[in-house]
């Protein structure tokens, strides 16, 4: 059977000296003769903040090109006192970032950075969520029966944004070129992991709201995607078909 | 029981899967296969990189400097859209 090393106050001790350089050295830590705690416990107090700024890094790759390094990282490091893990799974760490952005008078001027951080952290969701089939044409006839149903597939997810976030992380990823951005209407994204790779697509008017609003029913989405101007409903369903929006039956009809 | 799908799903799906194979066919996962459970980051080394000590930076206090940060990565290339906030710092 395990044995905590320490009982849990020291841990909580521990955890709170460690993110916090105003708090006294817990005075559990031992060092060899001659060493000052003090010294030994900053060296892993540093690591442990570096560690999470480059884990903040890892999950916020566009956001960190868009504000550059050096406020990045001091911009995480604020973060990392206010929000700090929650669990041992690092993917998981820094889900408040986009909000905390949202509110940090530094990034206002950059307002669509918050959506930007939204979206990255859905590319990391819908790489860690559940495997399945896409929909393919096989499964039509079954659809077509009522012998399926027209399920999101769980590694889909929706951005709704007012800014173009979806240009501006491709932009910042590498898939294409850094220029100056025209048109800053808003974009409606998926984010989807039909097989092994997560990718995000832009959606025509009424994809979100058809997508949305497809637990009610097929009758029920259509209706909401041709509510919003501009919609087609064969572009918006060879737009999510395609993307992997959609699941396979979990039993082969 | 379930209800068939309305005709007009059904059909506009039927074309937009027949029309194209998508790029996420099975073949395209051969030879990958998903890497559990690797963290994004935790080396266990002096992480704070090139340029610090270990133990150096961890007294720095940006709290007290955070409001005149200035983000200076791509945004001055992509061209915040006037009217919508500027790229000078806020002044305090």
């Amino acid at each position: 059977m395990a044995t905590p090393v320490l009982p849990a106050p020291a841990d909580a001790a521990f955890a709170a000296a460690c993110l916090d350089a105003g708090q006294p050295v817990p005075g559990f830590i031992r060092c060899p003769a001659g060493e000052r705690p003090e010294r030994r416990f900053s060296v892993y107090r540093n690591n442990v903040v570096a560690s999470l700024i480059g884990a903040l890094e890892a999950k916020y790759p566009a956001v960190a090109a868009i504000v550059g390094d050096e406020f990045f990282r001091a911009t995480a490091r604020l973060f990392i006192a206010a929000h700090p893990p929650r669990g041992p799974v690092m993917a998981r760490f820094g889900g408040p970032f986009a909000d905390f952005l949202a509110g940090f008078p530094p990034a206002a001027g950059l307002p669509y950075l918050p959506d930007v951080a939204r979206l990255e952290a859905l590319v990391l969701e819908a790489f860690h969520a559940a495997d399945a089939l896409p929909l393919a044409h096989d499964h039509l006839p079954a659809l077509a029966s009522g012998a399926i149903a027209l399920r999101r597939h769980p590694a889909a997810f929706l951005l709704r944004s007012q800014w173009p976030v979806l240009t501006l992380w491709r932009m910042n990823t590498g898939h294409v070129e850094l220029a100056a951005v025209e048109d800053w209407s808003g974009q409606e994204i998926l984010v989807a992991r039909p097989g092994l790779e997560v990718s995000a697509v832009l959606l025509p008017p009424g994809a979100a709201a058809f997508l949305e609003t497809l637990e009610v029913g097929p009758a029920a989405a259509a209706a909401a995607a041709l509510d919003v101007p501009g919609a087609d409903l064969s572009l918006i369903l060879a737009a999510l078909a395609q993307a992997g929006a959609f699941c396979a039956p979990e039993v082969q009809p | 029981m379930k209800t068939a799908l309305d005709l007009a799903v059904l059909g506009a799906l039927a074309v937009a899967l027949g029309a194209a194979t998508p790029a996420f066919a099975q073949d395209a996962n051969a030879g990958k296969e998903k890497c559990f459970g690797v963290a994004l980051k935790g080396q266990n080394d002096c992480a704070a990189g090139p340029g610090t000590t270990c133990a150096g930076t961890s007294k720095v206090d940006y709290q007290g400097n955070a409001w005149k940060l200035v983000p200076k990565g791509t945004c001055m290339t992509m061209k915040t859209p006037s009217g919508m906030g500027s790229l000078m710092p806020i002044k305090s």
